[in-house]
C-alpha cells in the first residue's frame, strides 16, 4: 500500500528531463500517468530510487495533430483525450474505441499513450492497436532524436527498444489507406479489466475488394504484443469471406505459447484468441467495406 | 399494534446526510493525537515451524516505537462454537508461537509513529521458518496419513455430527430412482469495501480503554476483549462507528483486534491498525467452503422420499468465533422448503492449512439450498418433468406450519408455492420456455434457472444457542417529548437509524423526525448482541416495538391520571391521549412526557420518567423464503454468460421499509451472482492464496450485474410482534442456485449436467466440449 | 526528502512539505483531515478514493501528493455549496443509492465527471462510467437510479436541495 521512499523531480523542460534520465538511468523511472507504475510501487514490486515526473511537459507533449493525412500524437496524450478527440475518431476510430475500453473512467483521465507503450504490459490494450496501425514512434535522448518502427519496439514483457536515458515523445500514425478499416475486440478480465485476449485487426481492400493489407495484432496472449503473421498471410490477397476470416483467425496463435494464469489456461486463451481474432476481423472488414 | 403509518413506508434514510457529504466516521477516520500505527508481519508459509524472529533491524528504523512477537504476547483467541464437546478447541494464539498454520497468519507486529514507517519496518523483521508439509484442501486433510494441522485432532477432523430423522433405508428401498449429486460450494471472500480497522485509545487518567473497531457486534467484542485483557468490562468501551460493510466477516475477535488494545495497554499509548486489501483477502474470515454429496431417493413423480447428505466442511486452520457453527447451520436447513421426512446427514468438519472460514452472508444456509436446488433440477431433467413442477410437488404445504423437519428444525410459517407461482407469473414462464425453444432452433442458448429457498434467521433463542440470542432496546423519552432509542443492534449499511425510528414513531404516534437512534457504542447503549443472522428486524426490531409499547403503556397511565379518567377510558391514537367520549380532554405525547419529568402532578404510584428497556429473547428462529428466477444467454463459443433477467420473490413477513428491503435484496443478489459466476478464494497446492488482490478476485462491477425485479409475498412470522422475518441474507441464498441452474439449463442441449462454481467462461467452454466428446484443441 | 507543495482543496489553498511517496489520498485524509475520501484497496481497483483533480475524476490512491502541486482538488466535502446538496448527493439520498456509505464518496465524485461528459446518460453509459468504483452493498441498481435522478435535475437547472 505504501511505496518505499524515493526522490522526486518534476522538471520544467524536456532538456531537464533528459539530463535527469541520463544521470542515473538504472535507478530512475519516468512518471507519466502513473497508473501502471504507482500500483507496482505500492505493492513494492518495484522501488526506483528516483521518479522523474513529466507533468510539466504536458503543454508540449500532449497533443493530437493531423500529419500527412494521419496523426501525430504526443506521448502524454491521455486515454480520455484519445477517446474523445474528434480527429482520432475521424481518422482512426479504432484508437478511440480502444482507449475507451481501457480500465475505467478514472484511469482513462490519467493514463497516457506514451506511458502505456513504454511500460509494455503484455496485456495492455494500446500496444495491440499501434502494432496493427503500423505506428512509428519518436524517442529523444541527450544524444538526439530517432524514430523507431513499432514492429521493433516491443522486445519482451515490460521491455521495449528504448535505450537507457531515452524518452518516448510521439506516436506517428500514417494516413489510413483508402478502403481500410480497423477494429479492436477485447475479452476483459472481470477483476483487473486487462485484456485476457485483445485483438486489433486492420484490413485494407484493393479495388476488386480483396485484401491488400491485413494486420492482426494481439495482446494478452504472448510474452509481448505480437503480429499474427500466419493469420495475416492467410488473408493477404484473399477474398474476405466469412470462411476466409475464420480460417485466417485459426492461425492467430501460431508459433506463440499462450500465457497461462488464474483466469485462463493456455488452451482456453488460444481458443479465445481465435474467436476474438475472427470477431475483430469481421468488424474491421465491415468498416473497410463501408469506407 | 398501533396504527401503521411509518411501518411499511419507504422513508429516506436518516444516515445519509452525513454519509453523502463525507462526514461519516469510519474507524480510520479516528485519529487520537500521537497514535501509533501497527503493521503486521505475516507468515508466507501454509505450515511451518518458526525457528527465530529477529526484530532488531525493525526496532532500529527511525520512527519505530516497539515490536512484539508471540513470545511477548500471551493472548489466546476464543471460539463461541466449540461443537466438539470432548476435545477442547485448539489453541489460537494472537501471534503465532512455534508454528504457523496458514499463509498470512500473524507472526509479529511493529508499532511506529507513521503508517508508512510501520510498513517499512515490518519488512525488516526477519523470520526464519522451517516449512512443513501442509494440507491445503479439505480432501487432502482427510486423506489417510495426511499431516496434522492440530495434533489433538486425528485425521484433521474437528467434529463429526450426524443428523438423522425418519427411515432413510426404507425410503431408498421405495425409490423409483436414486439421484446423486456432488457439488462444491467454494470459498469466497466477503470483501466489505471498508477493510478492517481498530483504534485503541488509552485514557491514562482513569485507566479506561476505548476501542474503535469496524465490527458487527461491539458488545460481544467488549466482553471478549475484557476477558482476554483481564480488564473489567466497565472499564472498556467499544465503539463500532460507521462500518463499511460486514457481511458476517466482521463478527470475530481477530488477532489484530486483540493486539491493538493489548499494545495500547502495554505502551500506554493510542494504537491504530488498518489492514490493506491484500491482508483482508488473505486473513479476513472466508465464507462457504464445503463439498456436498447428496443422494436422493426419488419417487416416479419426482417427490424426494429420502436424502443422504455428506458435508465436508473446510474450517481452515483455527476456530474463529463461529467457524464450527456455520456448517452446522447447513444441517439445520438440510431439507430446505421440501417435505422430506427421511434424512441421514453427516457433517464432517476438518482443519486445513488455510485461512479460517466463518460467517459470510447466509452463513451455512446457502450451502444447504444450493445443493437442494441443483438436485431439483437434476430430478426434473432425469424424469422429464418441469423443474417448477418438481418443486411444487415437494414443497411443504401451507397448512403444515409450524413444520418440524426431519432433523428437528421447526419452521414457523410459510407458503412456498405462492412465492414460486408469483415468480413464474412475473417471468411469464410458459412464454419463456417457448422463447427458449425458438432460440435453440436458431443456435442460441437461453437458460431459465429457478431456485426456491427457505432459510433460518434471527438467532436466538439463547437456550438453543447456548449463548446470548436476545437483543436489547431502550426507548428513552426526553422531557420535551423527543425520543432516543438505544439499540444493542448495529448497522453496517442496513439503515437501522431509519427503520427502527419508523417502528417507534408508529408505536408512539410521534413524528418520525423526533426519534433518534443510537447504536454501536457500549457506553451509550444497553448491552447488546449484534447484527448477524438477519436478526435486526425479528429480534432487535421486536425489542424496539416492545420497549415502545411499554412506554406507550406508561404514557397512557400518566395521561389517565392527569386527565382524571380510568386508563381503560383513554384512547391513544396518533400521539394523543384522549378520554373516550370527551374529545376536549386530551393530552399530546409531548405534554405527557413533560409531565413525566416535571413529576409534580404525578400520583404516588407512578414513578417519574418515561422510558423502558426490553431484552427480547425470541421463542425460536424465523424462516423467510422465496423463489428466484434467472434468465441467461450463454455464448458456447467462449462460455461467456449474459444475465438477461433476474426476478426475485421474497417473503420476509412484514416489511418495515420497502426501500431498504429492496436494497438488501439487491446487494444480496449481487453477491449471490458473484459466487455463481465470478468469485472464488483460490488456494494452490502450497496453500498460497492466488486471489489475494482485487486484480484477481472479481467483485462484480456495475457492468456485470443485471437489474433486479423484486416482488414479495407476506407471510407473517409468528415469533415476534412485528411479524417480521429477516431479509438481509436471503438475496444470496436464492440467487446463486438460480444463476447456476439457468446456465445448466442453457447448456442442456449439449448434454452438460454439472459445472462447479464459479461458472467462469473457461469452465463452461470445457464442459460443453467434454459433453460433446470433441477434442478441445 | 520533503518537498513543498501547494494544493487547492475545495477552494482552500494549502501549503505543506511532504515526502514524495505520500499518496494524495493520505495527504487529504491524514494531513488535511478530510476523511470523506476512503481507501478500499491497494491495487487501484475499487475507486473509493476518487476525487476531482482539475475537474477530472482521479483515483487519489494512485496519485502522489506531489503530483497535485498547483492543482485544484475537489473532494466529497466540497460538493455541497452553502449547505445545499449537489444533485448527485440528493439523488443518492432519494434513491437509496448507498447502504454502508463507504464507496459513496468515490461513486459520487466519479459520477460528477460522468455527468459532465454525458449530461443525459443511458443506463449503459452510467454502468460503464462507474466500472471503476466497486460497491458491495447495493448491487448498483439504485446507484444508477441516483445518477439518472441527478442528471435530470442538472439538465433542468433545478436549484440544489438543503443538506438536511
Amino acid at each position: 500500500m505504501f511505496p518505499r521512499p524515493f526522490d522526486y523531480l518534476a522538471p520544467e523542460s524536456l532538456d531537464e528531463v533528459l539530463a535527469a534520465l541520463a544521470a542515473e538511468p538504472d535507478d530512475t523511472k519516468v512518471l507519466a500517468g502513473g497508473h501502471s507504475l504507482l500500483p507496482l510501487m505500492k505493492l513494492r514490486l518495484v522501488a526506483p530510487r528516483r521518479l522523474v515526473d513529466l507533468r510539466r511537459l504536458r503543454g508540449t507533449l500532449a497533443y493530437v495533430r493531423p500529419e500527412d493525412g494521419g496523426l501525430a500524437i504526443g506521448a502524454l496524450t491521455t486515454y480520455y483525450a484519445l477517446e474523445t478527440d474528434p480527429l482520432v475518431s475521424a481518422r482512426y476510430p479504432v484508437l478511440a474505441e480502444t482507449a475507451g475500453a481501457i480500465a475505467d473512467l478514472q484511469v482513462r483521465n490519467c493514463g497516457t499513450i506514451g506511458g502505456s507503450l513504454a511500460h509494455a504490459d503484455p496485456a495492455g490494450d494500446l500496444p495491440a492497436v499501434v502494432l496493427a496501425l503500423d505506428a512509428t514512434l519518436e524517442a529523444v535522448s541527450r544524444q538526439g532524436a530517432r524514430r523507431l518502427p513499432i514492429s521493433e519496439f516491443f522486445v519482451d514483457a515490460y521491455t521495449t527498444a528504448l535505450a537507457p536515458g531515452e524518452l518516448l515523445t510521439a506516436i506517428h500514425l500514417p494516413a489510413p489507406a483508402p478502403r481500410s478499416g480497423a477494429a479492436y475486440a477485447k475479452f476483459r478480465h472481470p477483476a483487473s479489466g486487462y485484456a485476457v485476449v485483445g485483438v486489433a485487426a486492420l484490413l485494407a481492400l484493393d479495388a476488386a475488394g480483396r485484401v491488400a493489407t491485413a494486420r492482426v495484432a494481439i495482446t494478452g496472449v504472448g510474452e509481448k504484443p505480437y503480429r499474427a503473421q500466419a493469420a495475416e498471410a492467410a488473408l493477404t490477397g484473399a477474398s474476405p469471406t466469412a470462411d476466409t476470416l475464420r480460417a485466417a483467425a485459426a492461425h492467430a496463435v501460431d508459433g506463440v505459447a499462450p500465457l497461462e494464469d488464474l483466469f485462463a489456461s493456455a488452451e482456453y486463451r488460444a481458443h479465445l484468441t481465435r474467436v476474438y481474432a475472427e470477431r475483430a476481423l469481421a468488424r474491421a472488414l465491415a468498416r473497410a467495406q463501408a469506407a | 399494534m398501533a396504527l401503521m403509518r411509518m411501518i411499511g413506508a419507504s422513508v429516506k434514510r436518516r444516515e445519509d446526510p452525513r454519509l453523502i457529504t463525507g462526514q461519516g466516521t469510519y474507524v480510520d477516520d479516528v485519529r487520537p493525537p500521537g497514535v501509533l500505527y501497527m503493521a503486521v508481519v505475516r507468515s508466507p508459509h501454509a505450515h511451518a515451524r518458526i525457528e527465530r524472529i529477529d526484530t532488531s533491524a525493525a526496532l532500529r528504523y527511525p520512527g519505530v516505537v516497539a515490536a512484539f512477537t508471540g513470545a511477548d504476547v500471551d493472548l489466546n483467541l476464543p471460539t463461541n462454537a466449540p461443537l466438539n464437546r470432548e476435545t477442547p478447541p485448539p489453541p489460537h494464539p494472537a501471534l503465532a508461537r512455534e508454528r504457523v498454520r496458514h499463509v498470512g497468519e500473524a507472526v509479529a507486529v511493529v508499532l511506529a509513529e507513521d503508517r508508512y514507517v510501520a510498513r517499512d519496518a515490518a519488512e525488516l523483521v526477519e523470520v526464519t521458518y522451517t516449512p512443513l508439509p501442509a494440507v491445503t484442501s479439505p480432501e487432502a486433510a482427510i486423506a489417510p496419513g495426511a499431516p496434522l494441522v492440530h495434533e489433538a485432532f486425528p485425521g484433521n477432523v474437528y467434529v463429526r455430527i450426524p443428523r438423522r430423522g425418519g427411515d432413510v433405508e426404507a425410503a431408498f428401498r421405495q425409490a423409483a430412482r436414486v439421484i446423486r449429486l456432488e457439488v462444491v460450494n467454494q470459498r469466497v471472500n466477503s470483501v466489505p469495501m471498508e477493510p478492517r480497522a481498530v483504534v485503541a485509545e488509552y485514557q491514562r487518567g482513569d485507566g479506561t480503554l476505548t476501542v474503535w473497531c469496524s465490527h458487527q457486534a461491539p458488545h460481544t467484542l467488549r466482553s471478549l476483549l475484557a476477558a482476554l485483557l483481564q480488564l473489567p468490562e466497565s472499564r472498556l468501551r467499544v465503539i463500532a462507528p460507521d462500518v463499511g460493510g460486514g457481511f458476517g466477516a466482521k463478527l470475530n475477535l481477530y488477532p489484530e483486534e486483540a493486539l491493538v488494545p493489548w499494545a495500547a495497554l502495554r505502551l500506554r499509548r493510542s494504537v491504530k491498525w488498518v489492514e490493506d486489501r491484500r491482508e483482508s483477502l488473505l486473513t479476513l474470515a472466508q465464507g462457504r467452503g464445503q463439498v456436498n454429496q447428496l443422494e436422493a431417493a426419488v419417487a416416479a413423480d419426482g417427490r424426494v422420499l429420502g436424502l443422504r447428505a455428506r458435508i465436508l466442511a473446510d474450517l481452515g486452520a483455527y476456530l474463529q468465533l463461529a467457524t464450527a457453527l456455520i456448517p452446522f447451520l447447513t444441517t439445520n436447513m438440510i431439507v430446505g422448503p421440501y417435505d422430506i421426512p427421511n434424512v441421514d446427514c453427516e457433517l464432517v468438519e476438518v482443519f486445513t492449512h488455510r485461512t479460517p472460514t466463518d460467517a459470510h452472508r447466509g452463513a451455512g444456509r446457502p450451502e444447504a439450498i444450493y445443493q437442494l436446488e441443483r438436485l431439483m433440477d437434476r430430478i426434473a431433467a432425469e424424469l422429464g418433468l418441469d423443474p417448477a413442477e418438481v418443486r411444487r410437488r415437494n414443497f411443504i404445504p401451507p397448512d403444515r406450519f409450524p413444520y418440524r423437519s426431519a432433523v428437528g428444525t421447526v419452521y414457523d410459517s410459510g407458503n412456498y408455492a405462492a412465492a414460486l407461482d408469483k415468480a413464474l407469473a412475473m417471468v411469464d414462464y410458459p412464454a419463456l420456455r417457448a422463447e427458449q425453444a425458438r432460440l435453440r432452433a436458431q443456435g442460441r442458448y437461453l437458460g431459465i434457472g429457478i431456485a426456491s429457498y427457505v432459510e433460518s434467521t434471527g438467532v436466538g433463542p439463547s437456550r438453543v444457542f447456548h449463548g446470548p440470542g436476545w437483543e436489547s432496546a431502550a426507548v428513552r423519552v426526553e422531557p420535551d417529548g423527543s425520543i432516543t432509542l438505544l439499540t444493542g443492534s448495529t448497522s453496517q449499511g442496513q439503515g437501522h437509524e431509519t427503520s427502527f425510528a419508523q417502528i417507534v414513531a408508529d408505536e408512539l404516534g410521534v413524528p418520525f423526525e423526533s426519534v433518534r437512534v443510537v447504536s454501536g457504542d457500549t457506553a451509550a447503549t444497553y448491552h447488546g448482541v449484534g447484527t448477524f443472522s438477519s436478526r435486526s428486524m425479528p429480534v432487535a426490531g421486536a425489542a424496539v416495538v416492545q420497549a415502545a409499547a411499554r412506554v406507550r403503556e406508561k404514557a397512557l397511565q400518566i395521561a389517565a391520571s392527569l386527565l382524571e379518567a380510568a386508563p381503560e377510558d383513554i384512547e391513544y391514537r396518533e400521539g394523543r391521549a384522549v378520554v373516550r367520549g370527551a374529545p376536549g380532554k386530551a393530552l399530546t405525547f409531548q405534554e405527557i412526557a413533560r409531565a413525566a419529568y416535571m413529576a409534580y402532578q404525578l400520583p404516588p404510584h407512578i414513578e417519574p420518567g418515561l422510558e423502558a428497556t426490553v431484552f427480547f429473547d425470541p421463542p425460536s428462529m424465523t424462516y423467510p423464503f422465496g423463489t428466484h428466477i434467472c434468465v441467461v444467454e450463454v455464448d458456447p463459443a467462449t462460455g461467456e454468460v449474459q444475465i438477461l433477467r433476474f426476478v426475485a420473490v421474497d417473503d420476509c413477513g412484514r416489511i418495515i421499509n420497502p426501500l431498504l428491503a429492496a436494497g438488501q435484496l439487491h446487494g444480496g443478489i449481487a453477491q449471490g451472482i458473484g459466487q455463481a459466476l465470478y468469485e472464488e478464494s483460490v488456494y494452490d497446492a502450497e496453500g498460497q492464496l492466488r486471489s489475494a488482490s482485487l486484480m484477481e478476485y472479481a467483485v462484480p462491477t456495475a457492468t456485470r450485474l443485471p437489474r433486479y425485479e423484486l416482488a414479495h409475498t407476506e407471510t407473517l412470522s409468528t415469533t415476534n410482534p412485528l411479524g417480521a422475518k429477516g431479509l438481509g441474507e436471503a438475496g444470496t441464498i436464492g440467487s446463486t442456485p438460480a444463476v447456476v441452474n439457468a446456465v445448466l439449463d442453457a447448456l442442456a442441449p449439449f448434454g452438460v449436467t454439472h459445472i462447479d462454481m464459479p461458472l467462469k467462461p473457461e469452465r463452461i467452454w470445457r464442459a460443453i466440449a467434454a459433453a460433446r466428446g470433441a477434442s478441445t484443441a | 526528502m520533503k518537498l513543498p507543495i501547494q494544493v487547492t482543496v475545495n477552494g482552500v489553498r494549502y501549503t505543506h512539505e511532504v515526502e514524495p511517496r505520500l499518496l494524495l489520498v493520505h495527504y487529504l485524509r491524514d494531513v488535511l483531515g478530510l476523511t470523506g475520501t476512503h481507501i478500499g484497496c491497494d491495487t487501484s481497483q475499487c475507486g473509493a478514493c476518487t476525487v476531482l483533480v482539475d475537474g477530472a475524476a482521479v483515483k487519489s490512491c494512485t496519485l502522489l501528493a506531489v503530483q497535485a502541486d498547483g492543482a485544484s482538488v475537489t473532494t466529497i466535502e466540497g460538493l455541497a455549496q452553502d449547505d445545499r446538496l449537489h444533485p448527485l448527493q440528493e439523488g443518492f439520498w432519494e434513491k437509496h443509492g448507498l447502504q454502508c456509505g463507504f464507496c459513496t464518496p468515490g461513486m459520487i465524485m466519479t459520477a460528477c465527471d460522468l455527468l459532465r461528459r454525458y449530461p443525459d446518460p443511458t443506463e449503459e453509459q452510467i454502468r460503464h462510467g462507474l466500472e471503476g468504483v466497486l460497491c458491495r452493498c447495493t448491487g448498483y441498481q439504485n446507484i444508477v437510479a441516483a445518477v439518472q435522478y441527478a442528471a435530470e435535475r442538472l439538465r433542468a437547472g433545478a436549484p440544489p436541495a438543503p443538506t438536511r
